[in-house]
């Protein structure tokens, strides 16, 4: 494989440039997938969104600038992406289907693992903006102004996002949202919100 | 419901005597608080945990052959002249 790059020998600069970028890229597609998930949910979906975010990044290299984040640059073009598509079916459809079958249970270990499920529930419900705040920081690994530049908002916006998100999460989780009285989502939403206010010292 | 029940509980009892008063510290409420304290981090922690495996299980999917094919493609497409 290698023997058959060399032989491509009259190289020019930039060739070395998208041969070093198309690596990068390469080692970025997991992350990309990852990403795209937490966005749409769905899977096949979101690697969809992928593969276009992931052929815009190859499409606009001459405009990436070398020393900057990557790994941050591919996800604001996949953020992007996503908006401009408003492919969100992770919020307005999943969370139809899946909350009419599923339940949560309040948790009385607070150290006790969260099911996925109860997990991906909890996520939907969370305002799209918080959630891919949260994501990134807790998940990505980015610092708050990379967020903020993917996500194109302030810093200071950016963290309260992710703190806003964290609360709401876990009063979701504690309170355990869809009881089995069947009580409607947003009623159930309503109590949830002042509770997480009431618990912001904790937190 | 029983929230009235846990106010009173939570309300400081009277001090017995003027030292209690000087140096008086409202255990209760401050034991649960560092109690609730306590279970919210370990919840966050939870959180941050489950957050991280949800992620990290897509990251470590074998990437569909596709991804490739598509980025192959791309490539073969810009590197055509004109």
């Amino acid at each position: 494989m290698s023997l058959t790059a060399g032989v491509r020998s009259s190289k020019t600069r930039s060739d070395e440039d998208d041969d070093l970028f198309k690596a990068a890229l390469v080692k970025l597609i997991p992350h990309m997938r990852a990403f795209a998930r937490s966005l749409c949910g769905d899977a096949t979906v979101a690697d969809d969104l992928a593969q276009d975010a992931m052929v815009k990044a190859w499409a606009a290299r001459a405009s990436f600038k070398v020393g900057t984040n990557m790994k941050a640059w591919t996800f604001m073009i996949l953020r992007n992406q996503f908006y401009s598509d408003k492919r969100r079916s992770w919020r307005e459809t999943q969370l139809d289907q899946d909350a009419a079958e599923r339940t949560l249970v309040a948790v009385d270990d607070p150290s006790a693992p969260i099911a996925l499920n109860e997990m991906r529930l909890a996520l939907a419900m969370l305002p799209a903006e918080q959630r891919e705040a949260l994501i990134l920081v807790g998940a990505g690994g980015f610092a708050y102004e990379e967020v903020a530049e993917i996500c194109g908002c302030a810093v200071g916006t950016a963290k309260s996002r992710v703190s806003r998100a964290r609360r709401a999460l876990h009063a979701i989780l504690a309170s355990g949202v869809y009881e089995r009285d069947g009580r409607p989502a947003s009623e159930a939403m309503g109590s949830i919100l002042s509770e997480a206010s009431r618990l912001k010292f904790v937190l | 419901m029983n929230s009235d029940k846990e106010h009173e509980e939570a309300r400081p009892s009277p001090p017995k005597d003027a030292d209690e008063m000087i140096d008086h510290h409202p255990r209760i409420g401050r034991e649960k608080i560092a109690t609730a304290f306590e279970e919210g981090h370990l919840r966050q922690q939870a959180i941050g945990v489950r957050l991280r495996q949800m992620f990290d299980a897509v990251v470590n999917e074998e990437v569909p052959d596709e991804f490739l094919e598509i980025l192959r493609r791309a490539d073969e497409r810009g590197s055509e002249p004109g």
